[in-house]
């Protein structure tokens, strides 16, 4: 039994380590390797949880439509609802590329927090469109059918690690590949990238969209392991700045370092939690979790000043093309 | 109507103070400062701090005039400006400053801002806890002007401090020597270099004006309404909106911007619900990006 708990406690870590691993991965492809600033994954984490919601939960009826309100319910299985994430998130990236993608980089860095913010108070006020503040719950688990409840979670991380090295690779062949060069080659020189014939926006809008829709997965991989969302959740300190600190400990450029140091810092933030928790004084309890924000905000100002490659950084890409 | 004006005059008014600083610190440093909001939310905290000082020792309890605040909040105003002002000196030495020196793109600073920024609000959390702070409590007094307008005197003790700071400021950068340099930089780094204006020397300045803006516009926020930890996170929408609004580098297009950005914040109660005001200003600031990406005063 005590053992059971400790691989329970494990295999749900390692689900939300593998789920910020892929976050880290998206963030690799559009800041690792395209240089470009996305400070709302927020926004792109939110637009995926509550699209794969609305899609895989049926629209409530009876008793249950008093107390949940919903525009959608379409009541389709688990893959779909990753999917129209993917398609949601790719398509918001979509605007928000058209938008800001010809201007100099810090515009789109503060159009994103203003479009992650924006999402958040959105589905925070608009109580028709996905219950507003208490946010759906019951959220179906995939497969659940297939093992008894205590092991649910083990299952679970398959699922997420399965997602996990299907991304990986697709992003390790996607970057090594000529779309791959030519995106290196633009965040090193746009202007010798756009004198080679290279349409710059065009390529920092595909890596922008593919982004996202890496982004819009990991939300709804979320969504169906908490079973609960509401727009609480996706901040600014644990929807996107989490992230960043993951990708430049780990290392950026480099998906090994992306997925190394969503390992690790989302180890150093739970388990500080615990140690935290067990040191302070009784009374402090409400505002002890948030020494982990000067924790994380530290971590990453150090690496960026001492090793701004990160642990592993980035490798040098041969072609084999 | 009228009178949602002019609460979004006093809103500007604030905003106003956070767009002078950070236009400084983008034009001068070529640095988006996303830590800006978060040292305004410090400065409130440190006038607190000493607030509550003073009236544990029972000292200059009493009332300012027909305002809400005591004597001992307004003499904690010179505490907090120099913890805000020293804050800003120490991280631009600390991170800042490496960070130029190794030739960093402005981006690695744009980063590092965020977290000195998540790093300044854990201390908020953890120094004062998650909730809500006054700075005084009872009722507060209201004045009734004509045009069925209701202000309250803090209210106007905020413009009048506000657009006083600015005057201040205006008048160091016109007619001193220090701020005829501060502007050159801020007009075009690299002619300033070729006269022989170091930016580094300047450096202090800028952090000097930005954090003592800063940390009045966060006591004057914290006099209209409170004091909670997200209150800066919050104000950083509309200050990067009022300052890409007004355009880069220019002071009158930040003060202007911080008004416009004000108004409309709090004009956009009278349809919208109250919480979709950073939404309004960050559409504003898509609508800026859109059709007039250098701002009003800009000419890039």
């Amino acid at each position: 039994m005590e053992i059971g708990g400790i691989l329970s406690f494990l295999a749900s870590f390692a689900i939300m380590a593998g789920i910020y691993a892929i976050f880290s991965l998206g963030l690799n492809v559009h800041w690792g390797y395209m240089g470009l600033l996305n400070f709302g994954i927020a926004g792109f984490f939110a637009i995926g949880a509550y699209t794969s919601a609305l899609i895989t939960t049926p629209k409530p009826t009876g008793v249950l439509a008093d107390y949940v309100t919903q525009a959608i319910g379409l009541n389709q299985p688990f893959l779909v609802g990753v999917m129209g994430a993917a398609i949601a998130s790719g398509l918001l990236a979509l605007l928000i590329g058209l938008l800001t993608l010809r201007l100099r980089a810090g515009y789109l860095a503060i159009s994103t927090i203003g479009i992650a913010e924006t999402i958040r108070i959105f589905f925070n006020n608009e109580a028709w469109l996905a219950n507003g503040p208490e946010g759906l719950v019951g959220l179906p688990k995939p497969l659940h059918g297939l093992v008894p409840p205590q092991y649910y979670n083990f299952l679970y991380l398959a699922i997420v690690l399965a997602f996990l090295a299907l991304i990986y690779i697709a992003v390790e062949k996607g970057i090594r590949s000529p779309w791959g060069r030519v995106l290196r080659a633009i965040r090193e020189d746009e202007v010798m990238a756009s004198a080679n014939g290279k349409d710059v926006f065009l390529f920092k809008l595909q890596s922008l969209v593919v982004g996202a829709m890496i982004m819009g997965i990991a939300g709804a991989l979320y969504a169906h392991f908490s079973a609960a969302i509401q727009p609480g959740l996706f901040t600014p300190m644990f929807g996107t700045f989490i992230i960043w600190t993951m990708l430049t400990v780990g290392g950026t450029g480099n998906n090994k370092g992306a997925v190394l140091g969503a390992f690790l810092v989302w180890a150093l933030w739970s388990w500080s939690t615990y140690f935290i928790l067990k040191v302070v004084p009784p009374g402090f309890e409400t505002r002890a979790p948030h020494i982990r924000f000067i924790l994380i905000g530290l971590v990453l100002v150090i690496v960026l000043l001492r090793r701004p490659r990160g642990i592993i950084g980035e490798e040098r890409y041969v072609s084999r093309f | 109507m009228p009178e949602l004006i002019v609460y979004g005059i006093v809103l500007g008014s604030i905003i106003a103070l956070g767009t002078v600083g950070l236009t400084l610190i983008w034009s001068i440093l070529d640095l988006f400062n996303c830590a800006h909001g978060d040292q305004m939310t410090m400065g409130a905290y440190v006038a607190l701090l000493v607030a509550t000082l003073f009236s544990g020792a029972g000292f200059l309890q009493g009332k300012v005039g027909p305002f809400s605040f005591s004597w001992g909040l307004l003499v904690a105003v010179i505490p907090a400006v120099l913890a805000s002002i020293g804050l800003a000196i120490l991280i631009d030495r600390w991170v800042y400053r490496p960070l130029r020196q190794w030739g960093a793109t402005s981006i690695v600073g744009f980063i590092a801002s965020i977290g000195i920024a998540f790093a300044l609000r854990g201390l908020v959390y953890v120094l004062w806890g998650p909730d809500f702070h006054f700075y005084f409590t009872g009722v507060r007094r209201m004045l009734f002007l004509p045009l069925g307008i209701k202000v309250r005197p803090d209210e106007i003790f905020i413009l009048v401090v506000a657009w006083t700071m600015v005057a201040l400021i205006y008048l160091f950068l016109a007619k001193t020597k220090m701020g005829k340099a501060l502007r050159a930089l801020a007009d075009s780094p690299e002619l300033a270099r070729v006269v022989g204006i170091s930016t580094e020397r300047m450096t202090v300045w800028v952090w000097a004006i930005a954090g003592t803006l800063i940390a009045i516009a966060g006591i004057l926020y914290g006099i209209q309404t409170q004091l909670r930890p997200e209150m800066g996170w919050i104000f950083l929408l509309p200050l990067f909106a009022a300052v890409i609004l007004g355009g880069q580098g220019s002071i009158t297009g930040a003060l202007v911007g911080g008004l416009v950005m004000g108004i409309a914040q709090q004009v956009s109660t009278a349809w919208l619900l109250p919480t979709y005001k950073p939404a309004v200003a960050f559409m504003i600031m898509v609508l800026v990006l859109l059709f007039r990406p250098q701002g009003i005063f800009g000419r890039r």
